[in-house]
């Protein structure tokens, strides 16, 4: 599957769409290490646990999406968005969104 | 008194351990920049961008990042917000935030010739939690790498 965020796939002619397909995640990581980051908060920098949270987030909303797309028969997903929000402290919310196609190469 | 010595204590670490942290960080982003420095990134997307070299694989590539600031910063910008004015203590924290996520995308993105369309999203995290909270925030960095054949 080729996914992009960009309007077409270079080097390959779009057949047929799909329309729009989504995938979304709302994930939270245990109450130890939501502590951990609090201690981190007071002496600043980057909170690793909550990278790592949002990266699973993030993998999990596109390959929900993936599968969506896949269910319509389709073999690329363009021109992806991701967004995301705070819903409670210590919670990520990713939400991933694109247009469905079918590509052949060019030729 | 025991509360503010508990106040003082508190600022003269978190301005000790902030100052550090950063300073490693912002050496870490500026050696890991000049580093890449050969592979272009831009965020303008497929409209004005054409090629006519063989095109090997496009893919999606990611970076993310949490950042937040310390205890010492949210006080001086919590002082500053009084009067006004640049508040340079979180200006650096969401700077460092979002060079470090972009340069994870980059760095994800091996053996591509360059990446276009990044788009950058950023959300805070605990700005609704009270006045006592040191503001986090969480950025993405996205964009579409290309390798030519």
């Amino acid at each position: 599957m080729i996914l992009t965020n960009i309007e077409t796939v270079p080097g390959m002619n779009i057949v047929a769409q799909y329309g729009l397909v989504t995938g979304s995640t709302v994930r939270a990581k245990n109450a130890i290490k939501d502590f951990g980051a609090g201690l981190k908060n007071m002496v600043g920098g980057e909170l690793k646990s909550y990278t790592e949270l949002l990266s699973e987030a993030r993998q999990e909303a596109i390959a929900r999406m993936q599968q969506q797309a896949i269910k319509l028969g389709a073999n690329a997903v363009i021109n992806i968005r991701l967004a995301t929000s705070s819903v409670t402290v210590g919670a990520a919310e990713v939400y991933a969104y694109g247009t469905a196609v079918k590509v052949e190469p060019k030729g | 008194m025991n509360d503010i010595l508990l106040l003082l204590i508190l600022l003269v670490i978190t301005y000790f351990t902030g100052t550090i942290i950063e300073k490693k960080h912002f050496e870490s982003i500026r050696k890991r920049e000049i580093a890449l420095i050969k592979k272009p990134i831009v965020n303008f997307g497929a409209k004005t961008w054409n090629t006519n070299k063989k095109i090997k694989k496009i893919e999606l590539v990611t970076g993310e990042c949490v950042i937040s600031g310390d205890y010492f910063k949210n006080f001086v910008a919590s002082l500053k917000n009084l009067f006004g004015g640049r508040l340079t203590t979180f200006e650096s924290v969401l700077d460092r935030g979002r060079r470090e996520a972009i340069l994870r995308m980059r760095e994800k993105a091996i053996g591509a010739n360059f990446i276009i369309n990044t788009r950058i999203e950023s959300v805070m995290i605990n700005d609704n939690y009270g006045k006592e909270s040191v503001p986090q925030c969480a950025i993405i960095a996205y964009g579409t790498a290309i390798t030519y054949e």
